[in-house]
């Protein structure tokens, strides 16, 4: 096979220069709209782009091909100077169908670059998709550039020699329209040929027909004109930190994290999780991990993925389980007797549009309150968010910290966003890291199971198979020392205060609240939490480079609060904190410190824009 | 080396300096002496002994063996034992439950529990009633129990705790009662020895709320009409001086009891316990009175090559053996990278 991976220049003239380009793949749930936003998301990083994306697909595997519910979307934001987003609107639509155009365009930027395969618009096509009129006919893509190839066909044609079905060649389509893409910004096809390569490496027909496509795909750009002069864009390489670099998915980052934070922590990792989306690939990605000293339990619900969880630790291990909300609000019970023995627990929520089912691939962050009250009785624990993908390997590694530190549940929240979104990462040295071994107990004489370190509180880690050390626990309240079962009114509550106590000494173990960009203090702070990260930092500084007087505030313990918040908060004239919910820490920061926080709330099951929280930063700043 | 010569354990080892709180009279007293009794005969350290258990009268348990306890949530020890396991294969791990706990709201868990088949002791105290909630019918109360919240009788089929268990896909499946002391130590010391979940149903007599329950099973003046005792390789005879015994009916497909002597019923006629058979099990498990004695003892026991537990550990060991990536850094590093100046 001859290597024809080197970038070209266009026929004649140069490329474009752009700056930052969002671009957007659409197709059926079956066309690989993800690994071929993943493909271009690599080589893209390759490039030396900085970048960000969003995967946006339905909860149908595989609905009837054509319609406009089973349409699949990866959008990638990449650029030559920092990118914090997936980009608030598509500069490109890559529409492998008519349904994918019909779902998509609405968002397209106006001027916008459409390609569309002619070949999905035929009369059944259309119908299906819910046109009554051809979009490529009636004008309605008037705006917009349009670049209409009958792909189908030409797929059909480019892989005709590996003697596949027209079933299975058209399955090629999104390698053809990838290879095109490849053209249109100059990337390398190599990296992608090598993953096509490895990964049908038992089926040499199919990888080759795949090549074949994308290699087809890229001639087809440097070969007709395309209308409306399109020569190719060239965007150029961003500047990033020097290091070495990934790009990396939330739910991946955060399997690491755990199994980093175990290592450091020098205990075994027992993860008890059931399946929901979109929480399934961290318990797919540690499932991978073994070799780390982690067992993976697929259990037989959410309350007994919990509870198996509760038993490990019980038993030594550092117990880890993780869900989505409804899954969560499943738990609860369980998440409240490890409380109440106080042994380590990590719960992951991926948080996704609700209430029930909601929208199960789509992102929210309304399980805040969830995470922070959402318990029967007086049950403190710790909460932390994750701001982004690679975020998440830090967040994971501190959940399992403090878990261990303070003998507490720790609720460590990321959304379907955060877990599914890719983004280059620097990749951190771990010897650098500092370690925390876990000292479980031993000492016989003296020993109760409730007794208290002085300076956490927490309780000692008393593990089954230790002479001498046999005891009873439960989820009845226990006295203050032994653990035994107590009914006295004086020790329970002087239970209920310890239990409390001990979370808000965490404040005193972890970083005060900084401030992300802008100064302590001043006219406006946009405060934030978990996967509004990128939008509220873009946002922030495209308004500070205008001269505005804001500064962004990012949280990264929930609870308990950092200890210099309310004070920080308070040095602002206005506070802002716009959140994917109803106003969740918008309430939390009110009760705690009785400042009037502005909530900015959207529930549209996608982040924010970054024009949507600069308008908020301008109206309040202008009213 | 320094050789040890194993500490010879006696019942009182076992029990907790706590009051025990059941109600003066009821069964749970002889099971707890029964279990206190079997660990002292098993031998194994209380510090490698767990009770896990999870709500109502007999999850209390834990609190009065003095050895590991988790006394957890409502249905949920089963689950929890499962962790306690899997994270330590080298304790032993009891679970101790009743009907409601076991059969009602953690239903769903003992049924994977069993099919899993983790290796631990499963001990099913059942009274007919929900106790600690004052006098409920319970799932597996018999039609027409009148309580609380059946003031008129209750209308729903009660299950069958052996049955379900070996429906379940249980592999050891046995049957003791609480004031039956020479036979119960027995059964939970083979219940023990079984690797793989093992399941013991024990008729518990509850005093207050549903006393006298099993009195046509387990009173003295009925038992050795009302009870028969499976052992492994004996024929299945049962009744004043043995005289009655299980023979299967081939045509019609059932068990039926027959005495030996009579109607030309010969002792060739009695069927010969075999703990392995699981369809002679599933009718030795439903046998149920005024027409069949209640079986009692190990129903079925039938080990599988490995144990749910063994083979997560043989997994991670495995994985662990053959990973290319050992370190977090190069985990860090698997796949595409690249470098920025």
């Amino acid at each position: 096979m001859t290597n024809t991976a080197e970038i070209t220049e266009p026929r004649e003239g140069h490329r474009e220069v752009l700056e930052s380009v969002v671009v957007r793949f659409a197709g059926d749930s079956g066309d690989g709209m993800q690994l071929t936003g993943s493909q271009f998301t690599l080589s893209t990083a390759l490039a030396g782009n900085d970048l960000a994306t969003f995967p946006d697909f339905p909860a149908e595997i595989r609905a009837p091909t054509g319609t406009t519910f089973g349409v699949s979307a990866f959008q990638i934001n990449f650029g030559a100077r920092e990118v914090m987003t997936a980009g608030d609107q598509p500069d490109v639509l890559v529409a492998m169908n008519s349904a994918a155009l019909k779902v998509n365009l609405g968002n397209l930027r106006r001027g916008g670059l459409v390609i569309v395969d002619s070949g999905t618009f035929k009369e059944r096509d259309l119908r299906k998709a819910g046109y009554d009129t051809n979009p490529l006919e009636d004008g309605s893509l008037d705006p917009y550039q349009v670049v209409e190839i009958d792909v189908s066909k030409m797929v059909v044609e480019s892989v005709k020699e590996f003697g596949l079905g027209t079933r299975d060649a058209l399955r090629c389509k999104n390698m053809w329209l990838l290879g095109l893409v490849y053209w249109l910004y100059g990337r390398d096809r190599q990296p992608s040929i090598d993953w096509l390569n490895n990964k049908f490496k038992a089926m040499p027909d199919v990888a080759a027909a795949n090549v074949a496509a994308l290699n087809a795909g890229h001639a087809y750009g440097e070969t007709v004109e395309l209308p409306g002069e399109i020569l190719g864009y060239t965007v150029g390489p961003a500047k990033i930190d020097s290091g070495l670099y990934r790009n990396v998915a939330g739910a991946e980052a955060l399997a690491w994290g755990l199994a980093a934070g175990t290592q450091l922590a020098e205990l075994p990792m027992f993860f008890g999780s059931y399946p929901i989306t979109p929480a399934s690939s961290l318990l797919h990605t540690l499932a991978r991990l073994k070799q780390f000293g982690i067992t993976t339990f697929q259990a037989e619900d959410e309350i007994a993925a919990v509870c198996a969880a509760i038993g490990a630790s019980y038993a030594g291990q550092i117990g880890v389980t993780s869900s989505s909300g409804p899954g969560i609000a499943l738990k609860t019970e369980a998440i409240g007797l490890a409380i109440m023995v106080e042994l380590p627990l990590v719960i992951v929520n991926s948080q996704r549009a609700g209430p029930s089912t909601g929208m199960p691939t789509k992102t929210e962050q309304s399980d805040l309150y969830q995470a922070v009250y959402g318990r029967n009785a007086d049950s403190p624990l710790v909460v932390l968010a994750s701001n982004g993908p690679g975020d998440c390997f830090y967040t994971a590694i501190e959940a399992v910290r403090l878990a261990t530190k303070f003998m507490t549940p720790v609720m460590l929240l990321t959304d379907g966003y955060i877990a599914n979104a890719s983004e280059p990462w620097m990749i951190p040295d771990f010897s650098t890291f500092e370690k925390f071994p876990v000292k479980q107990h031993t000492e016989v004489d003296g020993f109760e199971p409730y007794n208290r370190d002085a300076e956490t509180l927490a309780r000692v880690w008393p593990v089954p198979g230790t002479p001498g050390l046999q005891h009873r626990v439960g989820g009845i309240e226990k006295d203050f020392t032994s653990g035994h079962i107590s009914y006295d009114a004086e020790n329970h509550q002087r239970m209920t205060d310890v239990r409390h106590a001990k979370i808000d000494n965490i404040a005193n173990f972890i970083p005060e609240q900084a401030v992300d960009q802008g100064e302590a203090g001043g006219k406006l702070a946009i405060v934030g939490w978990g996967s509004t990260y990128g939008p509220i930092s873009r946002a922030v500084s495209n308004m500070r480079e205008q001269g505005r007087d804001v500064s962004h505030i990012h949280l990264r313990h929930i609870w308990p609060l950092p200890r210099n918040l309310g004070e920080l908060l308070s040095s602002y004239d206005t506070v802002i904190c716009p959140e994917m919910n109803n106003g969740q820490l918008s309430t939390v920061l009110r009760a705690e410190y009785l400042i009037d926080v502005r909530p900015l709330t959207k529930v549209e099951g996608m982040p924010f824009k970054i024009r949507e929280i600069e308008a908020a930063i301008e109206a309040a700043l202008d009213a | 080396m320094n050789q040890q010569a194993p500490i010879q354990y006696k019942p009182k080892d076992f029990a907790t300096d706590q009051e025990v709180r059941w109600c003066p009279g009821c069964g749970d007293y002889a099971i707890l002496k029964g279990v206190q009794k079997t660990l002292a005969e098993i031998g194994t350290a209380p510090e490698d002994e767990v009770f896990v258990s999870g709500i109502g009268c007999a999850a209390r348990f834990p609190y009065y063996i003095e050895t590991y306890g988790f006394h957890t949530i409502h249905g949920r020890a089963p689950a929890v034992a499962t962790g306690v396991k899997l994270a330590n294969p080298d304790l032993d791990v009891w679970l101790v439950s009743g009907d409601g706990d076991a059969m009602s709201i953690g239903g769903n868990h003992m049924m994977h529990l069993l099919r899993r088949n983790i290796d631990v002791n499963y001990l099913i105290f059942n009274n007919e009633i929900y106790g600690l909630t004052k006098g409920q019918y319970s799932p597996t109360s018999r039609l027409g129990t009148r309580s609380p919240s059946t003031p008129a009788g209750s209308i729903d089929a009660p299950v069958s705790a052996c049955g379900l268990a070996l429906g379940a896909g249980g592999r050891f499946v046995a049957r003791g009662i609480d004031r039956g002391q020479k036979e119960l130590p027995g059964i939970l010391k083979s219940a023990h020895a079984h690797k793989g979940a093992s399941f013991v149903e024990i008729l518990q007599n509850c005093i207050v709320y549903n006393d006298g329950v099993f009195d046509g099973v387990v009173d003295k003046s009925v038992a050795t009409e009302a009870q028969i005792h499976v052992k492994h390789g004996e024929p299945l005879r049962f009744g004043a001086e043995n005289a009655k015994g299980l023979k299967f009916n081939a045509k019609a497909m059932r068990l039926e009891v027959v005495t030996v002597g009579e109607d030309g019923v010969t002792e060739d006629d009695i069927i010969v316990h075999d703990e392995t058979n699981l369809a002679l099990a599933q009718m030795l498990a439903a046998m149920d009175r005024p027409d069949f004695p209640v079986a009692v003892g190990v129903i079925y026991n039938n080990p599988a090559d490995v144990t749910y537990d063994q083979a997560v550990h043989a997994q991670n060991a495995s994985a662990k053996a053959s990973a290319k990536i050992t370190t977090i850094d190069q985990l860090l590093r698997s796949g595409a990278t690249w470098q920025v100046d």
